[in-house]
């Protein structure tokens, strides 16, 4: 068996950085842009059946927009936020001065490398081996943003990160009319109103087969739009 | 504005409010009433709701007109996020609706903060129209074209155009009166109260006497009797309280408190048709018991363009 079903003695490597021993001026700019992004989306909150909390989690939702990430990000209470870290692509956020920046030193974002992903280098290894033991992971499981915004096929590696740690609360999320606020391929904003969604956290069930996991895992996300 | 009519005004909103309050809280305490707990509990929340709304009012009077026109700006552009966030859009409208929402609705009230009448009773109905029509046309998306415009349109002008007037009284030149001094702000007070309390009537009429709905597929709880009552009930109050607005007459403070319950009437039905195409009860949840921005201003925007000529009409004389 490829994937041993108890949890693997995954090595705890510290993140590069303690979420706490961020600068001063990253740490402004970050709630700065929490709080633009808020008031821009204007997003109510929901918790359904669901409570915010600072154990391991991976949070995946539907990805219609460039504001996702951050607006999930800003979405949470400040304690969660802090051990929070976005999953985002590598090709996009580290091109120019200022996105590396917005995304290694404001978000602390982990970025993977969408062109180069082999079998011994998969992003689900780099994923765990980042978070560690304390932090917790923001994902979209559709790989990309959709065009039409209705919710994509999940790709596999929310998978393999449910095996590799079956003890993280993976949380679905759905966020609701971000696409119209800033579709792709648009860069100013409109600024309507929005409504992100977390729903109750689920884990990968005994012997669950792959295609039925994230069967199961697209449906809660898509449960939370009502 | 430290004038006594002003005081009394005030005062007099402060004491309702009060006494309902207390009210309310009696009530709540009371289980084995025979009161259905649900709208006592409706009615508690909706006070709450008054008083948020009546602190950031009298806040933004304390500071002077150029604030409160920027307040009644927010509203806007708030009643209008919640407007079009309702109304389907496709993504061919979105750079005509980043424009109407930084640039036309901003500029409008640049406009009526600075007084130009001339410019401001133009501005969106024209340009706003032209504008929307033809980036719209330049994104290339033909499909249900005059349908799409036309919802963009109406959200301007509900929203942004008709409740701008509001404000605008803040400048309304009134004989033997300062202009923007107290008696401005007692003449946008004076609407406010009118229109809230038409609202307030209307629903206790309809409860009361309501036999027969204006339009039962639109909404089953405005009646014609509640319309009737609601526009004598504001009629009678206005032609009390003439003497806190300045350019009218009892008998003319009576017609108007009658237009604006009509008017006011009218908006409602008009969101209701709106909101039961879309399938949706409320349109926000930004105060509490207080559905949306735009169900709270719903009635104030059609009756505060009327109410704004009426003013200029008598002030005129």
């Amino acid at each position: 068996m490829l994937y041993p079903a108890e949890p693997m003695p995954v090595e705890v490597a510290p993140p590069r950085r303690a979420a706490t021993g961020r600068g001063a001026v990253c740490r402004a700019a970050g709630l700065t842009l929490a709080a633009l992004a808020r008031l821009l989306s204007g997003a109510s909150v929901r918790w359904i059946a669901s409570q915010p909390d600072t154990c391991q989690r991976v949070y995946f939702a539907n990805h219609t927009s460039h504001l996702d990430a951050l607006l999930i990000w800003s979405s949470l209470p400040q304690p969660v936020r802090e051990l929070t870290r976005p999953v985002a692509a590598k090709d996009y956020w580290s091109r120019g001065v200022l996105r590396r920046w917005l995304a290694e030193e404001v978000f602390d974002a982990l970025l993977i490398d969408r062109t180069d992903i082999k079998v011994h280098q998969s992003p689900v290894d780099l994923m765990l081996r980042e978070i560690g033991s304390t932090r917790s992971l923001i994902v979209f499981p559709e790989g990309s943003r959709s065009v039409t915004g209705d919710l994509g096929e999940f790709k596999s590696g929310l998978y393999y990160l449910a095996k590799k740690r079956p003890d993280i609360e993976l949380v679905p999320v759905h966020i609701d009319n971000l696409n119209r606020i800033l579709p792709r391929g648009e860069f100013l904003p409109v600024p309507l109103l929005s409504c992100i969604s977390f729903g109750p956290p689920m884990w990968l069930e005994h012997g669950e087969a792959k295609a039925s996991f994230l069967a199961r895992a697209r449906k809660a996300v898509q449960a939370l739009k009502e | 504005m430290n004038d006594i009519r002003t005081i009394a005004l005030i005062a007099g909103v402060l004491l309702l409010l009060t006494v309902a309050t207390a009210v309310g809280q009696f009530l709540a305490r009371q289980p084995d009433r025979g009161l259905d707990p649900a709208a006592v509990n409706a009615f508690n929340l909706r006070l709450r709701g008054w008083w948020i709304i009546c602190t950031v009012l009298a806040a933004a009077f304390w500071l002077g007109t150029t604030t409160t026109v920027v307040l009644c700006g927010l509203v806007s552009f708030w009643a209008l996020r919640e407007f079009i966030t309702l109304t389907p859009t496709r993504k061919g409208d979105h750079r005509a609706l980043f424009w109407v929402f930084f640039l036309f609705t901003p500029l409008h009230y640049v406009l009526v903060a600075y007084d130009r009448y001339d410019l401001f009773s133009v501005f969106l109905p024209l340009y706003g129209t032209l504008f929307v029509l033809a980036r719209v046309a330049m994104a290339g998306d033909y499909k249900r074209f005059l349908e799409r415009t036309a919802k963009i349109q109406a959200g301007l002008v509900v929203c942004v155009y008709c409740l701008s007037f509001a404000a605008a009284l803040l400048h309304v030149k009134i004989r033997g009166q300062e202009p923007g001094s107290g008696a401005n702000f007692r003449l946008l007070f004076f609407l406010i109260l009118l229109v809230q309390f038409a609202d307030c009537m209307q629903y206790v009429w309809s409860r009361m006497a309501g036999r027969r709905p204006v339009a039962p597929e639109v909404s089953s709880t405005r009646t014609w009797e509640g319309l009737l009552g609601s526009a004598t009930s504001t009629a009678l109050l206005a032609a009390v309280l003439w003497w806190a607005a300045p350019p009218f007459e009892p008998w003319q403070a009576a017609l108007v408190g009658f237009v604006v319950a009509v008017m006011g009437f009218a908006g409602g039905m008009t969101m209701s048709a709106i909101k039961r195409d879309r399938g949706v009860k409320d349109y926000g949840t930004l105060v509490v018991g207080h559905g949306g921005v735009l169900d709270r201003v719903d009635s104030m925007c059609f009756a505060a363009p009327v109410f704004y000529h009426l003013t200029v009409l008598v002030a005129g004389q």
